[in-house]
């Protein structure tokens, strides 16, 4: 009986699972529908049936070159994640294996940087970007979103290593190996799906990143987040083409979010129980 | 060869190759279908000019005009051409932000742009912007609901006719709105269409010592007529319709009358994307009878920033781009109701255009009859039909738009409306050093 019960529980869980999954996906599941409808039909109210037309691609394509922002899009998010593991590494070893009385609060006062509006900084960093002959570079942007992601990257990194037990990497110094070799041989085997995770995790949101990529770039540099926000229109309609825009911006990260769900829904879910 | 000899030829050909580079112009614009119609049309402009190269940045409106305001302002010098409207060109110029057009070449003809358009882009006697293309706002109508009515609509109807018309068209069984206007709440959108409608009813936003005038009975009148009408003839949710909510509805059929700019002339008449596009007729935005008409001026211009190295060049392409020759271009392209209207007033005398136009003489007219320097009844101190002219007009604009937009909501009252609309105008206003 208590199987029974239990089993019926757990499909219950697991219908509303989908329930929930399907609500928060359906956006964009619309999106990808309303790619494939003429202009006329896309405004025609709802409807989960495109006619299947692909001149929305094809104009999109026609209007503006996907290539060029792609690319941009893969330099940035990738260059910027390797760029924040290099720093937050080290930085996220430090504090969870030596940590000081004040580590908590530098943790602390590197999430407060996020809970700043970015427009509050956009003139200072807009200047600065401008006197260091970095707008529309991308070499700027990496550095940019680096420096946002940061915390977060540091934060997950942090909670990562604070679930190896320091016994482990005392053992390994008994052992005789040195600070580096009880980093390469010892921590970092056991890290890895951590940092795997976090990396995937700070591309998705360097991908996604909108409010800097759009303001310090303008041709050579602008992403695909620059990409969409060319075919939106506040005269005239241009559902399908913006749809069709959006789905092209949002393929690659969707595609690769789905073949690593599993390090990702890991590393984020590691640590959560005990 | 050897390696070094192979890198050392290199390195020069990328040298050799960067000075002989064209000089490359970067343009802001707006998705506009006219704007996006010029871009596929630059191997014209190009052809001509070998050593210039366009690159183009294309975003949303509002998007646009803080990047470009934040270049602008901090000399960035991202852009070489940029595309603003009539309600920047007077501040930007007055700042000097802007280069005056006084090299737009010989057969430029800048007499042949329209009056009204030309004396929104000009300050101190100067050209700061070329007009791409101009709008006014008109009444959009079917006429097949307007015979059902048993109604005639007059060339220049009165709000009065324009309510009874409404009411009358409105059919909630068949889902038609007599009237759709403009919701949403911002300086650009509600608050454009109910300024200029303001205008008809002698409101105005300030009086000679830039006292806000909220508290006066004609906002009163507008308001109150506004929300009582769309209560009774408008769509569900009116409160958050814009332009292209609006359309959205009118092409559905679902509208009896729709309010609006004239470039929605074209979509609505448009058999690919409208499902009325044969029953639409065109009349001048509605009056009270005080001798001004709720109908808004906007142009679409190129100027050119201040900041810019290129400026020789950029306003070559100025010139292009709003030249006759390029009204020419687009009609042997694509035909003459694609070319970019509310410029030039030998489009309008044109007469294969206003075969192909039916609303071309009403656009002109709509156009002709909007005066940015004196938009309503009684004087102002500010330039503007649809909005004034002043830095501080897009936060306080956006404020009382959101109010307006809640008293059509329901959420408040019309009085409560325009009280807090007095209070908040006149707060930011003080703070602006306006009031002394």
């Amino acid at each position: 009986m208590a199987r029974a019960v239990s089993t019926r529980r757990t499909a219950a869980f697991t219908i509303a699972a989908w329930i929930v999954a399907l609500i928060i996906f359906f956006p964009i599941l619309y999106t990808i529908i309303t790619s494939f409808k003429s202009e006329t039909e896309a405004i025609q109210g709802f409807s989960l049936i495109p006619s299947g037309t692909v001149e929305s691609y094809v104009e999109v394509q026609t209007q503006k070159d996907y290539f060029k922002p792609f690319m941009n899009s893969v330099i940035l998010s990738v260059g910027s994640t390797l760029l924040a593991l290099l720093i937050s590494v080290p930085a996220a070893w430090s504090m969870a294996f030596s940590p000081t009385k004040k580590t908590k609060d530098v943790l602390m006062w590197m999430l407060s940087t996020k809970m700043m509006p970015a427009v509050a900084v956009l003139v200072p960093i807009y200047l600065i970007f401008r006197d260091f002959g970095l707008l529309d570079s991308r070499l700027g942007l990496t550095f940019m979103l680096t420096m946002i992601n940061l915390p977060i990257v540091i934060w997950m990194l942090y909670t990562y290593f604070r679930e190896i037990p320091g016994e482990i990497l005392e053992a390994a110094r008994m052992d005789g190996a040195s600070l580096w070799g009880e980093i390469i041989y010892v921590l970092t085997p056991m890290a890895v799906p951590g940092i795997a995770s976090t990396m995937l995790l700070n591309i998705i949101l360097a991908w996604n990143e909108a409010f800097w990529t759009i303001r310090l770039t303008t041709t050579n540099a602008a992403p695909l987040t620059a990409f969409i926000a060319s075919f939106s229109s506040p005269q005239g309609l241009f559902w399908a083409k913006l749809s069709a825009a959006s789905t092209l911006a949002i393929a690659p990260i969707l595609i690769m979010g789905w073949f690593s769900q599993k390090q990702l829904v890991r590393g984020l879910t590691f640590g959560a129980v005990k | 060869m050897n390696l070094k000899t192979f890198l050392l030829g290199t390195c020069s050909a990328v040298v050799i190759a960067g000075f002989a580079q064209a000089e490359t112009l970067t343009i802001a614009t707006v998705n506009n279908g006219d704007m996006v119609r010029m871009q596929g049309l630059t191997d014209d402009f190009t052809k001509a000019n070998p050593d210039i190269q366009l690159e183009w940045v294309t975003l949303e409106e509002n998007v646009l005009r803080e990047r470009v305001t934040t270049d602008i302002a901090t000399k960035g010098g991202q852009y070489d051409v940029l595309t603003i409207g009539t309600y920047e060109v007077p501040i930007w110029a007055k700042q000097g932000w802007l280069l005056p057009l006084d090299n737009l070449g010989a057969d430029y003809d800048v007499d042949d742009l329209l009056p009204a358009i030309r004396s929104g882009l000009t300050a101190d006697g100067k050209l700061y912007a070329a007009p791409f293309y101009g709008e006014s706002s008109f009444i959009m109508y079917r006429k097949d609901l307007m015979e059902k009515a048993g109604l005639t609509m007059p060339d220049a109807p009165t709000w009065e006719f324009i309510g009874e018309a409404a009411r009358k068209m409105t059919d909630r069984t068949a889902d038609i709105s007599g009237i759709c206007l403009r919701g949403k709440a911002g300086w650009g959108e509600n608050m454009a269409f109910l300024t200029a409608t303001s205008n008809a009813f002698g409101a105005r936003w300030f009086d000679e010592n830039w006292k806000p005038q909220f508290d006066q009975p004609e906002w009163k009148n507008t308001l109150d007529m506004y929300v009582k009408l769309m209560n009774d003839a408008g769509p569900q949710g009116a409160s958050s319709n814009g332009f292209n909510e609006n359309l959205a509805l009118f092409q559905q059929g679902k509208c009896g009358m729709w309010i609006d700019a004239t470039v929605a002339a074209s979509f609505v008449t448009n058999p690919k994307d409208s499902t009325v596009a044969d029953k639409v007729g065109f009349a001048l935005a509605p009056d009270t009878g005080l001798g001004k008409r709720g109908n808004w001026l906007w142009a679409w211009s190129l100027g050119i920033p201040a900041g810019t190295q290129k400026a020789e060049a950029a306003q070559k392409f100025v010139s292009w781009a709003t030249s006759k020759h390029y009204l020419d271009l687009v009609a042997e392209k694509e035909g003459w109701a694609n070319v970019p209207p509310g410029t030039r007033s030998s489009l309008y005398a044109n007469p294969e255009y206003q075969k192909a136009a039916p609303f071309a003489k009403m656009t002109l007219d709509s156009i002709n009859a909007a005066d940015p320097t004196k938009p309503t009844v009684k004087p102002v101190p500010y330039v503007g039909v649809q909005f004034v002219a002043i830095p501080e007009f897009q936060g306080i604009g956006t404020t009382v738009g959101q109010l307006f937009s809640a008293a059509l909501a329901g959420q408040m009252s019309v009085d409560d409306a325009l009280a807090q609309a007095q209070q908040v105008t006149t707060r930011e206003m003080t703070r602006g050093g306006y009031i002394k």
